[in-house]
């Protein structure tokens, strides 16, 4: 229970740093980088739950950001739908476009799914780009109205923005903590773990991949739409693939399939980022070693080697009560022992 | 009849994996499907259990056509199987690795995970307590804390008892159960299928090893270039003239 506790203290302790950091720093253009970073953040936790907790590497997510963020453009600028109404049709309408694209692409696996949805994202990516009537094209979408009042809240100035961001993580965090945490993540993780055997204890795997691929394109789509209301203006750059390989960066080296990874890799990226940005491109040459070199050692992340190390520990203090074999808790082990058996 | 196969075949091209089989598998007791390499087996386990669509023929469970649902779907009926590499999700516990075997018998979905309802709570726990009384049947309490990428090959068997078990099935098909394991935990593996049929639950399984077999099974079917030939008790098994010939070549005079 101690274990717990500490745990509980952690998340409490990151809550509450994240709500008084603007008071702590009152630099404008950090808390615009921590805000866009927040807005990563949710569709990093998107991506996260399909790739990482599920096993489909979904390429397109830059795509359904983008719609995201169209949908919610278009909607206030064109249609001048009231902005809340807006972004709870900007989530349904990627959710619905999520499905449709779902159940073609969840009928392909692995690498081929991966190579599906890039061509996915890359068609998104030139529709907003070519349809000049309805998206101004290269031109982009202009005037995006920030989000509304609601009663006496207003969210004009860039700190109010900060916590509506930061209220819509917490609250992805805590749905995406409910569903790992539970039967249905469990399922999941059995899909990931391997489909055959899932099916084999009744698990219906279509249905559940599907239900997974619409959430994570639910989560897309909700960041877009932030990010649409956030930074007023939008391109479609924001679906293109370059975007979907940033997300994946982050998701990367913060730990493909743990809780904490998302938030994690993305804050440490993008930081790091802003902090070389004298660098210019160059950056890159220092981005692309650091990836491999996480990808060769660590694959689960900076948060995986930590939940190695806490697993170590433990395993440590709780010797096994039958056998003398030490049990393998790094990767390393883990792999050789898994080639042994194939 | 409990499980029968009427004029199964699978064909992968021109190959005949398994052809025109017929097999009654009896409720409660031991049955074992035996053959040399490549004799169609494996495949034989795959049709019943749903993972493939057959050629042509049946499959009956309880009076029931299964031969064309899904295996999730044969796997509610209360058919459940193991394979010969075992799948667990090695950086998760013993005990999280079988928990999600009694997912099938749960209908709570996302909303009830996300909420938390009273209904998650209750198929949570009645998963959970599913999951210890099968570790504890496989003889795996020991363990149920250890991080399953950790364990032994005999012990990662006994998991792939209990996640099957966990299924709450009425049949459950082991797949080379005694692979790669050592005569001694070979002998305990024995046990733990007598158990089962002790408890009611009947058991189909492929096996290399003689010795175990024929002390095990009530009943053997022996496939070869994937027809059957020949079928009944170990002793009958054990005097046939033709399994002889398929297992020792042409001109043996055993």
């Amino acid at each position: 229970m101690i274990r717990l506790h500490r745990k509980h203290y952690i998340i409490f302790g990151l809550v509450i740093a994240a709500g008084i950091f603007p008071f702590l720093n009152q630099n404008e253009y950090w808390l615009h980088i921590l805000t866009l970073s927040f807005i990563w953040i949710i569709a990093v936790y998107g991506l996260n739950l399909l790739a990482g907790y599920t096993g489909y590497l979904s390429l397109a997510h830059a795509g359904f950001f983008a719609i995201g963020a169209y949908s919610l453009g278009l909607l206030t600028v064109k249609t001048g739908v009231n902005y809340w109404a807006a972004l709870a049709l900007s989530c349904l309408i990627t959710s619905v476009i999520g499905f449709l694209i779902g159940l073609i692409a969840l009928r392909t696996k692995e690498h081929f799914f991966a190579i599906y949805t890039l061509c996915v994202g890359y068609v998104i990516y030139l529709v907003i780009d070519k349809w000049d009537s309805l998206t101004g094209g290269v031109r982009g979408l202009i005037g995006i109205p920030a989000p509304s009042n609601i009663g006496p809240l207003s969210f004009q100035s860039s700190l109010s923005q900060y916590y509506l961001v930061l209220f819509f993580l917490l609250a992805t965090i805590f749905i995406m903590y409910r569903i790992v945490h539970s039967l249905t993540g469990r399922t999941f993780i059995a899909i990931r773990n391997s489909e055959e055997l899932a099916k084999t204890i009744g698990i219906s795997t279509m249905k559940n991949k599907l239900v997974v691929f619409v959430l994570s394109t639910f989560f897309a789509g909700l960041a877009g739409a932030l990010y649409a209301s956030f930074i007023r203006f939008i391109g479609p750059d924001i679906g293109y693939t370059t975007v979907i390989f940033d997300l994946l960066t982050y998701l990367l080296v913060g730990g493909i399939g743990t809780m904490a990874g998302p938030i994690v890799g993305t804050i440490l990226i993008v930081s790091v980022s802003q902090s070389l940005q004298f660098l210019q491109d160059y950056r890159m040459l220092i981005f692309g070693p650091l990836l491999t070199l996480i990808i060769i050692f660590y694959p689960r992340g900076i948060v995986g080697l930590f939940n190695e190390m806490y697993m170590k520990r433990r395993s440590r203090k709780k010797p096994r009560l039958k056998k003398t074999q030490t049990p393998y808790t790094d990767s390393e082990g883990l792999q050789e022992d898994r080639v042994k058996e194939g | 009849m409990f499980i029968e196969t009427r004029n199964l075949t699978k064909q992968f091209g021109g190959l005949v994996a398994v052809k025109n089989v017929d097999f009654a598998i009896e409720k409660g007791k031991i049955n074992a499907i035996i053959g040399p390499n490549g004799a169609g087996k494996s495949t034989f386990f795959n049709l019943v259990s749903g993972s493939y669509t057959p050629s042509a023929g049946r499959v009956m469970f309880k009076g029931n056509d299964i031969t064309h649902l899904p295996p999730n779907k044969v796997a509610k009926l209360g058919v459940a199987r193991t394979f010969q590499t075992t799948n667990l999700f090695e950086q998760a516990t013993v005990l999280d690795n079988v928990i999600v075997g009694h997912r099938l018998r749960t209908k709570s979905n996302l909303f009830d995970a996300v909420l938390r309802t009273n209904r998650y709570k209750r198929e949570e726990k009645k998963c959970r307590e599913k999951a210890m009384e099968v570790l504890e049947f496989t003889g795996l309490t020991h363990i149920t804390d250890q991080l399953a990428g950790s364990i032994t090959q005999e012990e990662k068997k006994r998991v792939a008892f209990a996640l099957a078990l966990a299924t709450d099935p009425e049949v459950v098909f082991l797949d080379e159960p005694a692979a790669g394991i050592n005569p001694g935990e070979t002998e305990g593996l024995a046990e733990l299928m007598q158990k089962m049929v002790k408890k009611g639950i009947t058991v189909c399984l492929i096996e290399h090893k003689m010795q175990m077999i024929m002390k095990l099974a009530d009943k053997i079917m022996v496939l070869n270039y994937g027809e059957k030939i020949a079928e009944g008790t170990s002793e009958e098994i054990m005097n046939n003239e033709t399994v002889i010939e398929a297992y020792l070549g042409g001109d043996a005079s055993a």
